[in-house]
């Protein structure tokens, strides 16, 4: 998994079946001081709650899907927390 | 499997079901020669690992659902082991020199 911070929503209507209802938010990849480290992303919204500005943790690959209500869709990035602390040493 | 240095935790209550309870820490993977890169995971701790220890990750999704006992849950990267040493140093190969 991997820190990330979202930086804005999708909308499509017209999307793969089982994607029904799943909200998409763009999501920049961080690293683990929190600066930003290559392209943004669209991830699924898995816990239903996280919202542009806010600091999150995703789950890439195959993993995602099983973060779905229906676990064979076509997702591959998953947004499976909101950060509340961040401690880093060194 | 991977080696990495535990450098920090993610504090979290807002998440995914699967997550609550569990302890998230931020872990340095380290590279071919053993040092720290830039590449770094967030894992699930299931040893009871502490920030500056080197720890082995498991970094795949059905080896690690099997670890919590489950069929699905959107888990990949598991700690699994604290590492006491490991040697990078093992005398070349003959075969290698041609």
């Amino acid at each position: 998994m991997q820190l990330g911070r979202v930086q804005g929503t999708v909308v499509a209507t017209i999307k793969s079946e089982g994607l029904e209802g799943v909200r998409f938010l763009i999501v920049q990849p961080l690293g683990k001081n929190q600066q930003p480290v290559g392209s943004p992303l669209v991830a699924a919204d898995a816990v239903h709650m996280a919202g542009p500005g806010e600091l999150v943790y995703f789950v890439a690959s195959r993993e995602a899907a099983e973060a779905m209500p229906e676990r064979f869709v076509p997702v591959d990035h998953a947004i499976v927390g909101i950060v509340d602390d961040v401690q880093v040493t060194s | 499997m991977k080696v990495g240095v535990v450098s920090g935790n993610v504090v979290s209550t807002i998440n995914f079901p699967f997550f609550d309870g569990k302890k998230l820490m931020i872990c340095d993977v380290l590279d071919g020669a053993g040092n720290r890169g830039s590449e770094y995971t967030i894992a699930v701790d299931q040893v009871g690992a502490g920030v500056g220890e080197t720890v082995l990750i498991l970094d795949e999704g059905n080896s690690a659902r099997q670890i919590f006992g489950l069929t699905t849950g959107p888990v990949r990267a598991v700690i699994v082991g604290i590492v006491d040493q490991f040697d990078l140093n093992f005398p070349p190969n003959p075969a290698d020199n041609g």
